[in-house]
Order: C-alpha cells, then sequence, then structure tokens
C-alpha cells in the first residue's frame, strides 16, 4: 500500500501518465471527427504507423521537427482521402475499407523503412523535441509542445463541434444524412472532410512517437494503441471532453502497471498488469454501451437518392 | 458522383473482377520494386518461382496456406452474418494452447490413453478454446450492443499477453534452454506429411475438408440459410422468424472453432509446441483472404494459396534481389482494396454527376 502512495506521490509518474496520454488524446479526437460524421475509421492503426515513420524519416532528412509533424498529418490525410473515396464515394464497407489501409498503411511503412535503411540493426535515431523547460507550470513543463498541442486541441475540436456551423452540419451528417442534404449540406463533401481532418490527427498522433516520445521508428511501435482510440470514443460517448478524460484515465492505468512491475516485489507475472489496460477497455465499453449515444448514421453508407 | 445498381452482372464479370484487381495491384507494386532498386520483371518473375516454380515452392506455399485457410474460413463464416470477427489471431492462439495443453501432458501420470481417442479430444479442446473467445464478444455485440470489432481485436492482446505468461510460468518447456516456449505434443498425436522431404502435412485434407463442409453449411442447411438472412438484413430477419441470437451464437462458435483448429493443426502438423511468434498475423491475413474470395469457402482455398504463395515467394525473392519482404504484405493489403472496388464495379455502374 506504502507502494502505491510512494508512486502516486512521485511526480515522475504523473509526467509519465501525460506523455502515455498524448498520442490517445490525438488519435481518440481524430477518430471522434470521423465517427461524429458517420464512418468508422479502423485505418487508425496503420495511419498511425504511417505517421510515425514518415515525420521520422522526413526529420532524418533534414527537415525541421514541426515539418515532420506536418509531414505525418499529409500522410494522414492522404490515408484518409482513400478511406473518403471507399466508404463515402463507394459505400464500401467501413470496417473492411479500415482495416484494408490499416494493413497497407503498415506494409507500407515497413517497406518503406527497409528500403531506406536495407542493414540497419540499431534503428538510426533524431534529436526529438525538447521538453517546455520555460513553462511555468510543474508536470507540463516536463512535456513536449506536441502534449501542450494535443491538450488544447481538446477545447478547440469541442468548440468547432459545438460552436460552429461547420461542426453543426458535421453532426448531422453523421445523425441524419437525409436532412442534412435536405438543408443544403453535401453529405459527401462534409464526411470527406472530416474524415481527412480526423485522419491528419491520426498522423500526427503516430509522429508523436516518433518524434517526441522516442527518437527512432521501430516495428511494432505503434502496437494497438489505434484499436485502444476506438474503443476510448465509445468509452468518451463521442464527447471531446470526456475522450480526454477517458485518454488520462487511460494512461494512469498504463503508467501505473508499469511501475508495478518495476517495483520489483510483483507477485504476478508482468503480463497480468500489461492486460489491464486492455480488460478495462472491454469494461468500459460494457458498461458505456447501455448509455451510449451513437451517431445515428454511424457505419451506415449514404447514396444519394437511395433510402 | 453516385454508383447505380447494374441489373444482372455476368459471371465472367464476377471471376474476371478479382483477377483484373490483382493484375493491377502488380502494376502499382512495381513502382515500389523500382524504389527499392531492382528490376520489375525479374523481381516478379522470382516472386512466382519462389512460391509456384517447383515441388518445394508448392510444398512450402501449400503448407503456409493450411492455417491461412482455416483462419480465412473463421473470417468467412463471421462476416456472412455479419458478425466481424477479428480476433482469430487471439483464436489461434488459444486453440494451439488448448491443443498442447491436452496432447503435451507426457507419462509419469500414470494415465495413459490412447492416440486414437487423445487425438479427437485434442483438436475437440481447440475448437472449443476458439470458439470460447468469441462467444463473449458475439454475446456482448447481441445482448448489450457492444461493438464485436473492437472487442474480439482488444481480446488478441489479452490473449497473447495470457499466452506469453504461461510460456514463462506453467506451461514453459523446461528443457528449452530459457526460450519461452511450451511442452511438445506427444509424438503421436503429431499429423504425418503429406510429401516425403518437405512440410507439408495433412492438416492440408483438414483444411480442404473443412472448406467444404463450411461451403455444404451455407449451401444445404437450415443454419446456412439463418446466417445468410441475418447477414443481410438482422431486423428483417428477426421479423421473418429467424432465431436471429442462436444464429449469432453459432456462427462465433464455427468461427471461433476454425481459428482455434488452425492454431491446433499448426502445433500437431509443424511446430509440435507453441511459441509466441508462431502466427506471423494468420488471423489478420485471414480476413483479407476471406475478402478476397468474396466470402465463398472454396474461393477461400483459392485466395489462401494465393497469398501463401506470395509470401513464401517473397522470401525467396529478397535473398535473391534485396527487396524487402514486405512487399508481399504490400501486395496483399493493396489486393484487397482493389478487389473490394472491382467487385463493387461488377455491381454498379459510376456516373459522374455534378
Amino acid at each position: 500500500m506504502t507502494d502505491l502512495l510512494d508512486i502516486l506521490s512521485n511526480p515522475a509518474f504523473w509526467v509519465a501518465v501525460l506523455r502515455i496520454a498524448t498520442p490517445l488524446i490525438l488519435g481518440t479526437l481524430g477518430v471522434l471527427l470521423c465517427e461524429r460524421a458517420g464512418v468508422l475509421n479502423l485505418g487508425i492503426e496503420g495511419i498511425m504507423v504511417a505517421g510515425a515513420f514518415t515525420g521520422w524519416l522526413a526529420v532524418y532528412a533534414g527537415a525541421p521537427l514541426w515539418a515532420g509533424v506536418g509531414v505525418a498529418a499529409l500522410t494522414g490525410m492522404v490515408f484518409g482521402l482513400l478511406h473518403a473515396f471507399l466508404t463515402v464515394g463507394l459505400a464500401l464497407s467501413q470496417h473492411v475499407s479500415g482495416l484494408g489501409i490499416t494493413l497497407l498503411a503498415t506494409a507500407l511503412s515497413y517497406f518503406g523503412y527497409r528500403v531506406s535503411f536495407p542493414k540497419v540493426n540499431t534503428p538510426p535515431t533524431i534529436t526529438p523535441f525538447a521538453p517546455m523547460d520555460w513553462l511555468p507550470v510543474p508536470i507540463l513543463n516536463a512535456q513536449t509542445a506536441l502534449t501542450l498541442f494535443a491538450l488544447l486541441l481538446v477545447p478547440a475540436v469541442a468548440w468547432v463541434l459545438y460552436r460552429t456551423p461547420l461542426g453543426l452540419a458535421l453532426r448531422m451528417v453523421g445523425e441524419n444524412p437525409q436532412a442534412a442534404e435536405s438543408q443544403g449540406v453535401s453529405v459527401a463533401a462534409t464526411r470527406t472532410g472530416a474524415i481527412v481532418a480526423g485522419s491528419a490527427l491520426m498522423g500526427v498522433a503516430g509522429a508523436f512517437l516518433t518524434l517526441s516520445a522516442f527518437n527512432a521508428f521501430f516495428f511494432n511501435m505503434v502496437n494497438g494503441r489505434g484499436w485502444i482510440c476506438v474503443a476510448l470514443v465509445v468509452f468518451a460517448s463521442w464527447r471531446p471532453g470526456k475522450a480526454l478524460l477517458g485518454a488520462l484515465l487511460f494512461a494512469f492505468f498504463d503508467a501505473l502497471q508499469l511501475r508495478l512491475q518495476q517495483s520489483g516485489d510483483a507477485v504476478l507475472p508482468y503480463q497480468l498488469y500489461l492486460m489491464l489496460p486492455y480488460l478495462l477497455s472491454i469494461l468500459a465499453l460494457v458498461l458505456v454501451a447501455r448509455k451510449a449515444s451513437y451517431p445515428q448514421a454511424l457505419m451506415k453508407p449514404y447514396r444519394k437518392g437511395e433510402r | 458522383m453516385r454508383l447505380e445498381r447494374r441489373h444482372e452482372s455476368s459471371r465472367a464479370a464476377l471471376v474476371l473482377a478479382p483477377i483484373g484487381a490483382v493484375v493491377f495491384t502488380l502494376l502499382v507494386s512495381a513502382l515500389l520494386v523500382r524504389w527499392a532498386g531492382a528490376p520489375v520483371g525479374r523481381t516478379y518473375a522470382l516472386l512466382l518461382q519462389g512460391g509456384f516454380g517447383s515441388v518445394f515452392a508448392w510444398s512450402e506455399t501449400l503448407t503456409r496456406a493450411i492455417p491461412l485457410i482455416l483462419t480465412g474460413l473463421a473470417a468467412t463464416v463471421a462476416f456472412k452474418a455479419r458478425l466481424f470477427n477479428i480476433g482469430a489471431e487471439g483464436q489461434l492462439f488459444a486453440g494451439a494452447l488448448a491443443a498442447v495443453a491436452v496432447g503435451g501432458m507426457h507419462g509419469g501420470t500414470g494415465f495413459e490413453l490412447s492416440p486414437w481417442l487423445l487425438f479427437p479430444l485434442m483438436m475437440l479442446a481447440a475448437a472449443v478454446a476458439g470458439a470460447l473467445m468469441l462467444l463473449g464478444p458475439a454475446l456482448m455485440k447481441n445482448k448489450l450492443g457492444v461493438d464485436e470489432v473492437v472487442t474480439t481485436l482488444l481480446i488478441n492482446f489479452i490473449v497473447l499477453l495470457g499466452v506469453s505468461a504461461l510460456l514463462d510460468g506453467p506451461m514453459k518447456d523446461p528443457t528449452a534452454m530459457g526460450w519461452p516456449q511450451s511442452v511438445s505434443l506427444q509424438p503421436d498425436l503429431e499429423l504425418g506429411k503429406l510429401i516425403a522431404q518437405t512440410r507439408v502435412h495433412t492438416g492440408l485434407l483438414w483444411a480442404v475438408s473443412l472448406a467444404v463442409c463450411v461451403w455444404a453449411i451455407f449451401k444445404y442447411t437450415v443454419l446456412g440459410f439463418d446466417i445468410r438472412a441475418v447477414g443481410a438484413n438482422a431486423r428483417a430477419a428477426a421479423f421473418a422468424g429467424v432465431p436471429v441470437t442462436r444464429t449469432v451464437v453459432m456462427v462465433a462458435l464455427l468461427s471461433g472453432a476454425l481459428a482455434g483448429l488452425a492454431g491446433a493443426i499448426e502445433v500437431a502438423g509443424r511446430t509440435s509446441y507453441v511459441t509466441l511468434d508462431m502466427s506471423p498475423g494468420y488471423g489478420y491475413t485471414g480476413i483479407v483472404i476471406a475478402m478476397l474470395a468474396g466470402l465463398h469457402p472454396l474461393g477461400v482455398i483459392a485466395a489462401g494459396v494465393f497469398v501463401a504463395g506470395v509470401l513464401v515467394g517473397a522470401d525467396t525473392m529478397s535473398r535473391a534481389v534485396g527487396v524487402p519482404t514486405y512487399i508481399a504484405d504490400v501486395i496483399v493489403a493493396a489486393s484487397l482494396i482493389a478487389v473490394l472496388v472491382a467487385t463493387l464495379l461488377t455491381q454498379y455502374r459510376v456516373r459522374v454527376t455534378k
């Protein structure tokens, strides 16, 4: 018990929580934007890999760090456009298209990495984002600017969704596309925009891993974080504020299991601690499912004039 | 842009569409081969040769196809009923572990079963283990409305961590020199070789017969009809008197069992023990195979052999011309997307409108 108190009172623990939460916040907001417009985007896992790779590659080739973030966002947008073409343009199954994009983006990234660095065993490194020492806020000043960006993005996305005509159109398209169309809102254009913007955030979420959390690109570095984001959106009932809360909660347990493992006197195999976040995700899904207010048109393709 | 349903699509188009899509994918992937600095023609020739060019190539391809056909069938059964089972990877490991748990109890217990009894028990345990992995998500979807895609995906991670814990602890082979590896199956439970001096084993016959069984279930049984009805429109099916929950449960059991058997057959036919890297994502590749086959159980055999050939051929090709083996994964993933688009075009006409 004293162990637990020691862990929780250590600022380093909370620094870790915020660091683990950052890619989850970015990715969850990305999924949230797509789903609010009525489109499931299971491409996230692969888009994060691709963003992590291209962002890192750009910086390795000499681009400034923020340009790397931009490249990662652009990569996300390209895959987002593909997803939009398949699911909005051609009305294909959103599940299958998303999985296809995850496989394609992951394979392309790994292929690109191997072509660029055929014979290396230790991955080449870059100088990642530095912590914001100048900030007079403890814990936050141990983070990089990307974390601050992710935190500021939460109210920004909430504001766009609930306070602007654009957000209204986006939500309408996800709830009742027929009604939106009759109000002169283009369902196809709005959905495409939401998917592209959301996928850009997914790309940045991946870039955080290579440009801030670590300084290199590894195989399997995304390791299911994208899927966690998909679960978090349900947990958050499609609300940005709750998405932040969910990401922090998840990161809290993830950081906690890391510390409990390291504290040495762990009685249980370490794998059981690693399972905890996934078990919690499922539990959260079950608890929230009953009262979840799914966007009504989620996963339903819209074809003009067809009902 | 808008889509108009075609009144009828010709049989030839339905068969040619996937082939055309794969050819298109190969043309686009040629750009990647050029990027890697290799001659396109020679690379593809080597890929083809490595996958299908000799008896040895065929034996390796068919060996690799066995788990892929089974996970492909698992995805086909589930997707037909719109149960998006993305958890075949975890179900495969659960099946493999159950197989070893039953078939790996070496003497010393004073309790010996004849292999004639133990073998079916082992396969049954694997099927049950795989099925149980999917039952939870299927019921959660049906009763609570929890999206099964996310739950089955998350369960994959849980199962893999569980396997890892067991391979470090209770099920670890004490003679494995510290490697996380399970105890081995009793030798008399291992599957025989189909071709001497190669790795291809009688699991292939299992995979092909199971594909035929699934096809027969779809075509000739009430369950098959119910599955198609639930997949087409669950609400209409319920209205028409189809027992939706029971059908979804049956689908989950069948799909999970097939993936579990994939694990058991890998263990009995190829590895004889469980390791964490016994499957390089067969569960996920099975989804691609099911889609390439257009969710047709017999098509799954062809798609499984095709994908296995590309994966095996890429290994040989990579050694010869140095194009990274990941090209195979790119080709497989891009084929999936291209085939989806091509199949759609056989059903719809695209009209560009203002």
